[in-house]
């Protein structure tokens, strides 16, 4: 007999068994031992079919291959870029991933492409055992972003700051004003009026602190309306 | 009958009480409040290892500093690292360490600060305590809470977390223990002093079920984290 023992969307700590029985299989933030199924992070539960997971509410960007994450520029190197993208993890970039074309390493200054301090979107294509991450941008629509400036999110957050297919940032772009740009890691691009920005922001601030709480795009709604810029 | 210098039952715990979210900065912090200790723990990463020699790049490595304030005591204590707080921190680390998913954080550092910020024995329990939820909160991956206390042996009788005045009693035996609840594992156990083979078996299970009741209040701080809806 297979059973669950916590009710979906409630808040579980580490090490708290959460159903037992070989019928549910642990996915993310879970793991097995012996029959029964344990939560490893502090985090709300999530349940489909028979696979669980936990969602935490707080943590750092690990790193996984096909996320498109949004990075700073940290380091120029001989023949690629170190890049942040809040990880514990040094991130590369090397050239032949960033730039089209043949280019003379010995006689180009790769500061002319990206410099310290620009942001870029990109594809992360591989993660090795040993956390050694590499970073692509030759999708379409991975770019330097110019101007703009970053605010953070937890990661874990990101699903609910983007909404179902979209519906929560959608929203807060067309009451800012403001063009808003979510990497998988929590950092978050915008560039707008600067009232657009601080209202952004807001917005993002309430996301993180009421994350695990359902209802949140009315809040966000009735907040933007209440204070947000008139749009056109 | 004879009853202890507080008036406490023989397994009564001294009044509890467990906050977790109390360092904004921390990536994730708890204070643990037992009688009149008081630990705050604030936890940091995972993040790069500094110095990088000391990095692992199978796991995860823990470094805990144990702190006690100059003033959490009547006589003020000189403050800094010494002796007593470098091998608690060590105790502390490894108390903690079994309980975390090190390998799922590979070539890192999680770094734990625990502050004592008011001492009245047992500070190396409450500071086990404090840490295991400031982990929990940091969104660090474990396989159990840890729960932590000091049994003892004073006056001739088995007592669950003694306070000062019963630790200095003559002939008094002090056994701080760690425990994880759910896995039934036994994390940290010292004596200091002497006492019979049978009397310390009942005192581990006199721990053992002490612990269970703080692990209970420990998730019950780290539910409240997150207030639901309609609470």
């Amino acid at each position: 007999m297979s059973e669950l023992l916590v009710n979906e969307k409630e808040i579980v700590i580490p090490g708290e068994e959460v159903a037992r029985g070989m019928d549910f299989l642990p996915s993310i933030g879970t793991f097995r031992e012996g029959e029964s199924i344990y939560a490893k992070n502090l985090g709300l539960l999530e349940v489909r079919k028979h696979v669980i997971k936990v969602i935490p509410l707080s943590g750092y960007y690990m790193p996984k291959r096909g996320d498109t994450v949004i990075g700073v520029v940290t380091n120029i190197g001989f023949s690629g870029w170190t890049i942040d993208i809040g990880a514990p993890y040094d991130v590369n970039l090397p050239v032949g991933e960033a730039v089209r074309g043949r280019l003379e390493l010995l006689r180009t200054d790769l500061s002319r492409y990206f410099d310290i301090g620009d942001i870029i979107v990109a594809d992360i294509y591989n993660v090795t055992k040993s956390k050694i991450i590499q970073l692509s941008m030759r999708e379409h629509g991975l770019r330097k972003l110019k101007g703009g400036r970053i605010i953070k999110i937890t990661p874990s957050k990101v699903p609910r700051l983007i909404g179902k297919s979209g519906s929560m940032v959608t929203m807060i772009k067309k009451y800012t004003n403001c063009e808003i740009n979510v990497g998988q890691n929590g950092y978050i691009w915008i560039n707008g009026p600067i009232e657009g920005q601080y209202l952004v922001e807001k917005a993002v601030d309430l996301i993180e602190k009421e994350a695990h709480l359902s209802g949140l795009t009315d809040k966000i709604k009735e907040m933007l309306e209440k204070e947000g810029v008139k749009n056109e | 009958m004879s009853e202890r210098p507080d008036g406490r039952k023989f397994d009564e715990m001294r009044d509890i009480e467990a906050k977790v979210g109390v360092i904004e900065q921390a990536d994730g912090s708890a204070m643990f409040r037992i009688g009149k200790t008081i630990a705050i723990a604030g936890v940091y990463g995972p993040k790069k290892v500094v110095p990088k020699h000391l990095e692992d790049p199978e796991k995860a490595i823990l470094k805990c500093y144990y702190d006690m304030y100059s003033f959490s005591v009547p006589e003020r204590k000189r403050p800094g690292p010494d002796r007593r707080s470098i091998e608690l921190s060590m105790v502390i680390k490894n108390a903690l360490m079994p309980a975390i998913f090190l390998r799922e954080y590979p070539k890192t550092q999680i770094e734990v600060f625990v502050s004592i910020i008011q001492a009245d024995a047992g500070t190396r329990c409450a500071a086990i305590s404090a840490a295991a939820m400031a982990l929990a909160d940091a969104g660090i991956a474990m396989k159990d809470i840890v729960s932590a206390v000091a049994v003892g042996h004073v006056n001739n009788e088995i007592v669950v977390d003694l306070n000062k005045e019963e630790e200095d009693i003559e002939g008094t035996s002090d056994i701080p223990m760690a425990y994880m609840p759910r896995m039934k594992k036994i994390t940290l156990l010292q004596l200091d002093g002497k006492l019979p083979k049978e009397k310390l078996r009942s005192a581990i299970e006199l721990g053992i079920k002490s612990c269970e009741k703080i692990y209970e209040i420990q998730k019950k701080a780290l539910k409240g984290r997150y207030k639901l809806q309609g609470e």
